[in-house]
């Protein structure tokens, strides 16, 4: 091991390696960034460290062109992302979020995004400070939801089996609270804490030292048969393991992640392995020692190899796992047998097993916005108004407003219909269905995603009905860049952004996340898409085998490899056909 | 003065002489030149005092008539320039000064005065006149018995303190002891032919007081603006440019339309400084004339003559009269002709026309109250088309035969749509290579500093920007560095940052010291350049004492006097003055060209 370390550190760290080093704890020069009126931007470095605190530099790229002729520079805005574990907040929590939205962001909405937290886009850097202080004193924070650090965690909100989400959620919230960032830079910067002395010790990060982790690190915990976390994405999962409706212990899975970049074959999406059963109370042991060994291990030369999914390919899944167990001071046990199921959400109300009801409603593409005729953000700020439960994000961005006595019911339908927010058909399709933000604001997108999506969803939805299976639903995702934002190399149809209009078609993932989908065509145009699925849809229907998923088909008959080694397969031979 | 502009009608010299002086000097280097410029000005000066002594004994300085004038927008410099033309053509010694320039204590020297100013905002006098209208009315003004004089006074007859300063000029001398050779002649805007009368008039009142000096020696004293190029292009004879740029700077959500305009000033040779403005003449869109024409119910292409021109009505609207701005004869004469009550009681009162006209354009009137008029009725009515001034934009160090302009569009919402400017409305829907007639209109009152090493303290809010830009570019291609500091306010930062890019740069390199920003609208409460002054009053106050000039550019009714209020309130704060030294304090900055404003 120390032999393969040194060789590692022979080669030089990147940038964001030295960035962090002379951060001073996440500081770096943002509170001189803030002061200076005569741009909208950070310094360069100061975008990669105002990460850690929760937002990302964007601008809008539609305007980029008209700005330069107008003298004007980009039009920068930030999007901030809170830190909200397991997607749950409570009514005056929620109303505190639509208050930011509308006074302190341009884009006057809040986005739920595809791991059970919301975001806003368009808060200028003048009002960042306001608006972090706002979410302050609804006790919500986005510290570290973003950045090289364990990010916002989710958990299954499933309300059905609701003793066993409390258990599975008290993790989720434990494993957040764990591994928090303990610099007390956001406070200052943000809260107006007074500065404290810091040396330059390791005290002030105990897990993570001042470097902090080679990469971002995602979290989840799944609670079976429901996969809406889609745990294997993650680069730790947690599948709760119950008896009698008691939580006893997870199995652990590690090493997935989506993120990868077109033309570099030796990146490639992942999901995670499984790596045996623990205990409930070895739960941070295990968490803390996978977090030190990608935190020692991880590439920290090159970001795009720098996961933890390519630390295990590297070092080896037995070597990693022992080394795990030996700072864990536990051993694995052999993984308990459960059901992975189905990843999407259920929309209507619900009974709990506490004889509350729980009303899922679908939100297109995750955007809360007054829209004409489906007030969406002013519906859910009227029943945050009478609602004395909690609402809860999904990560198919959708909401719950979970916890409603029955007396209560009606009331709250009415708003929900009254807005928009309930009564439209959702196909199973649509319902299951996720895309990212992309453009105009995300910087890394090459084609839409958010602000098509429904579009082209409509289209595949008269192709289903076309062919006469518009009841089943398929798991389809589109992505405006291959970091995969809305785990599109999960999908049993993914769509991941090429250029303008264009976009690879992946296909053959498992219907439950647990097998990752192939390259099908490359960099294709609507039509061309749509043509390919006309006739796979076809085909799918003379020739599917009972009970046949759309992705599983796809493998079975051909048309793709299945995916089961991702370093190897994913970019494979393409098909058999 | 460049030698390129120099020709016989601006200088005391014939067209052989300026043809002999521009080969000589054609020849020199630059430190020739300033050898043979010392060698001149010490030959001119003892020339002078041989000239002084014999003729003192003889004749009277009667023989010389002085022509002062105070002009903020140029109208008053180009009455003045006129009538010294003329009284010189007559063969009468001519000085002829701005009355910035004046050394007040000549006065009492003097036997002929004739004088031209202006009035601004509430009865205010213009920058280079302020001086000289104080001393007239303080104890110091000496007794002026041997004074002849004669005041011209320019205005605008929709404010209510129109001429003020014109009157006061000839009341103060009058009560100073000298002789009216001619009452006092009130020039509303139109001032053009009332402005001419005058001249010939004074002219005749001062031939039997002094003998012609014959055409020989003509000193003209003073001819010269010092530094400022006299241009063969003229208000009068405007050089036709080619526009080559018309780009919005405000971005899409803005409130506003602000233009950046490049005009291609080509082989004219014209030239300008920064600090100076450029006059554009215009035409007037062709669908606010059709617009009139079909509520007038009047034929476009009926034959008509403007002048000495013939030419159709609709062309006559768009080429020669003012349809965008109205002025209170307009209002009398059109309430006049409708016999409208309520129109003739706004007519009667000066208060509501001031406003009626500044609300209003001529397309409102005659919505507004129907009336019967006859094209010839209505074209006596309107006011021959004027040039609109903006400050320049650019420095020719910089961009060399081009001058920039920031220009808003003047747009105002009517319930029969929107009323532009004249003028901003031509600039901002010009295509790339239209024609547009321009002249350059000197401004010495604003200028650089002489010495590179002087600080520079620059407040452009909206546009008001546009000289600065001309200076930032001059001290750049000077390379001087530092020492220069603006502040800057508009809405919002996003969309109205005016120039935004370019002033990243100049802080960037090092040539901008500092920049404050006052976006109003960014925040629950409205901030302006003068909340910025106050906030940075400490830093102020020590530029000010380090003998930083201060500019003042933009809107003059609010801005630049709520900018004035603050600095008075830094050196009560931090120089530890009285309100009234500090008035004192700033009225010596003024004087000493450390305080310049260039408002409208």
């Amino acid at each position: 091991m120390s032999e393969k370390k040194s060789v590692e550190q022979a080669e030089p760290l990147s940038v964001n390696e030295h960035l962090k080093t002379d951060s001073n704890f996440l500081r770096g020069t943002i509170q001189e960034g803030l002061d200076t009126a005569v741009t909208g931007s950070f310094s360069e470095g100061d975008q990669q460290l105002i990460k850690f605190h929760g937002f990302y530099q964007q601008d809008d790229r539609d305007l980029r062109n008209e700005r330069k002729e107008q003298k004007l520079e980009p039009l920068y805005s930030f999007m901030l992302r809170a830190r909200v574990a397991g997607g749950v907040c409570s009514p005056d929590q929620w109303l505190g979020v639509d208050e930011i939205a509308s006074t302190l962001t341009s884009s006057n909405s809040i986005r739920l995004t595809t791991r059970q937290t919301f975001q806003y886009h368009g808060i200028s850097k003048r009002n960042l400070r306001t608006l972090i202080q706002s979410l302050d004193s609804k006790a919500l924070d986005s510290i570290a939801a973003c950045g090289d650090v364990n990010r916002n965690v989710m958990c299954n909100p499933n309300p059905v089996e609701s003793r066993l989400h409390e258990q599975a959620y008290y993790w989720a919230k434990k494993l957040s609270d764990n591994y928090l960032p303990r610099t007390k830079a956001y406070a200052e910067i943000w809260l107006g804490d007074d500065k404290v002395a810091t040396s330059e010790g390791d005290d002030v990060e105990p897990v993570y030292g001042k470097t902090y982790l080679p990469r971002k690190f995602k979290m989840a915990v799944a609670v079976p048969p429901d996969n809406d976390v889609d745990v294997y994405t993650n680069d730790l999962g947690f599948i709760a393991v119950a008896e009698e409706g008691e939580l006893i212990g997870f199995n652990l899975v590690a090493g997935g992640g989506m993120g990868s970049t077109h033309g570099e074959v030796q990146t490639f999406p992942r999901l995670a392995d499984d790596f045996g059963y623990i205990k409930a109370e070895d739960t941070l042991k295990f968490a803390e020692a996978i977090l030190k060994v990608q935190r020692d291990w991880g590439n920290r030369s090159n970001r795009k190899l720098s996961r933890l999914k390519y630390t295990i390919v590297k070092y080896g899944y037995e070597v990693f796992k022992a080394e795990v167990e030996k700072r864990a001071g536990v051993k694995f046990e052999p993984k308990r047998d459960v059901v992975i199921g189905d990843r999407g959400d259920r929309y209507g109300w619900i009974k709990g097993v506490d004889n509350q009801w729980h009303l899922t409603l679908f939100i297109e593409g995750g955007r809360i916005k007054d829209l004409p005729g489906q007030p969406l953000q002013t519906g859910l700020r009227e029943i945050a108004k009478i609602h004395k439960g909690d609402f809860r994000m999904t990560s198919n961005q959708n909401l719950i407003i979970a916890r409603v006595a029955a007396e209560d019911k009606a009331e709250i339908e009415a708003l929900a219909r009254s807005h928009g927010l309930m009564g439209k058909v959702i196909t199973p399709t649509r319902g299951r269905s996720i895309a990212c933000v992309a453009l105009p604001t995300c910087a890394l997108a090459m084609a839409e995603a958010e602000r098509y999506f429904p579009d082209f969803l409509t289209k595949v939805e008269s192709l289903q009905e076309k062919h006469g299976f518009l009841d089943q639903g398929i798991v389809i995702r589109m992505t405006g860049c291959p970091n995969g934002c809305a785990r599109p190399f999960a999908a049993e149809i993914g769509l991941v952004g090429k250029a303008p209009g264009r976009y690879n078609l992946y296909l053959g993932a498992s219907f439950e996340g647990t097998r990752l989908n192939k390259l099908y065509r490359e960099n294709i145009q609507e039509a061309e898409i749509l043509s390919e699925l006309d006739s796979l849809f076809a085909r799918y229907v003379a020739e599917r085998e009972k009970g046949e998923t759309f992705g599983n088909f796809t493998v079975r008959i051909g048309v793709v490899a299945a995916v089961i080694d991702a370093a190897k397969d994913f970019h494979g031979q393409t098909s058999h056909a | 003065m460049l030698l390129k502009e120099l020709s016989s009608l601006a200088s005391p010299l014939s067209s052989g002489q300026v043809d002999k002086l521009k080969q000589l000097t054609a020849e020199l280097s630059a430190v020739q030149l300033a050898w043979v410029s010392g060698y001149l000005s010490a030959t001119a000066e003892q020339g002078a005092n041989l000239l002084g002594n014999e003729t003192a004994a003889q004749s009277a300085p009667a023989q010389t008539i002085t022509i002062l004038y105070g002009s903020q927008t140029g109208n008053g410099r180009g009455v003045a320039s006129e009538l010294a033309a003329k009284a010189q053509a007559q063969g009468y010694a001519v000085n002829l000064a701005s009355m910035g320039d004046y050394k007040v204590r000549q006065l009492k020297q003097e036997t002929i005065l004739l004088a031209v100013v202006s009035t601004h905002g509430e009865g205010e006098a213009p920058d280079d006149a302020i001086e000289l209208h104080k001393f007239l009315a303080s104890k110091r003004a000496p007794k002026l018995a041997n004074l002849n004089y004669s005041v011209l006074a320019l205005g605008d007859s929709s404010y209510e303190f129109f001429c003020q300063t014109g009157k006061d000029f000839d009341d103060r001398l009058s009560a100073l002891g000298a002789k009216s050779l001619q009452a006092l002649v009130e020039c509303d805007v139109d001032y053009e032919s009332a402005a001419q009368l005058w001249q010939e008039s004074v002219l005749e009142a001062v031939k039997p007081l002094i003998e012609t000096s014959g055409a020989s020696v003509v000193p003209l004293s003073g001819s010269g603006i010092p530094g400022v190029a006299v241009s063969e292009f003229t208000k009068q004879k405007p050089y036709t440019a080619e526009l080559l740029v018309s780009q919005k700077l405000t971005g899409r959500e803005s409130d506003r339309d602000v233009r950046h305009v490049e005009i291609d000033l080509g082989e004219s040779g014209l030239s300008y400084q920064a600090g100076d403005a450029l006059g554009v003449w215009f035409t007037n869109a062709a669908s606010l004339v059709e617009e009139l024409l079909t509520k007038l119910s009047l034929d476009g292409d009926e034959a008509v003559t403007v002048g000495k021109d013939a030419l159709s009505l609709k062309q006559a609207l768009i080429e020669k009269k003012e349809l965008t701005q109205i002025y209170p004869g307009l209002v009398k004469d059109w309430a006049a002709l409708s016999g409208n009550a309520e129109l003739l009681s706004i007519s009667d009162d000066k208060e509501l026309t001031r406003q009626f006209v500044r609300n209003n354009q001529l397309a409102d009137l005659v919505t507004t109250y129907r009336a019967e008029v006859t094209s010839t009725q209505l074209l006596a009515m309107l006011r021959p088309i004027t040039p609109r001034l903006y400050s320049i934009a650019s420095s020719q160090s910089e961009v060399e035969s081009e001058v920039h302009l920031t220009v808003a569009l003047v747009e105002d919402e009517r319930e029969g749509g929107a009323r532009f400017g004249g003028a901003s409305q031509f600039l901002a829907q010009a295509q790339e290579g239209q024609e547009v007639k321009v002249y350059v209109e000197p401004n010495k009152h604003f200028r650089l500093p002489e010495n590179p090493e002087t600080p520079v303290i620059m407040v452009g809010p909206g546009t008001g920007i546009a000289p600065f830009r001309a200076f930032m570019q001059e001290r750049a291609a000077q390379g001087i560095e530092g020492n220069s500091w603006l502040i800057f306010g508009n809405p919002h930062f996003e969309q109205d940052f005016l120039y935004q890019t370019e002033w990243q740069q100049y802080l960037q390199d090092g040539s901008l010291s500092r920049i404050d920003l006052a976006f109003s609208r960014d925040q629950a409460h409205k901030i302006y350049v003068q909340h910025r002054i106050a906030e940075q009053g400490e830093e102020l106050w020590k530029w000010l004492e380090s003998g930083a000039h201060f500019y003042i550019c933009g809107d003059a009714e609010r801005m630049a006097k709520d900018v004035h209020q603050a600095l008075l309130d830094i050196a009560v704060k931090f120089g530890g003055k009285t309100e009234e030294e500090a008035e004192a304090y700033f009225e010596q900055l003024r004087s000493d060209k450390r305080y310049q404003k260039d408002v409208y």
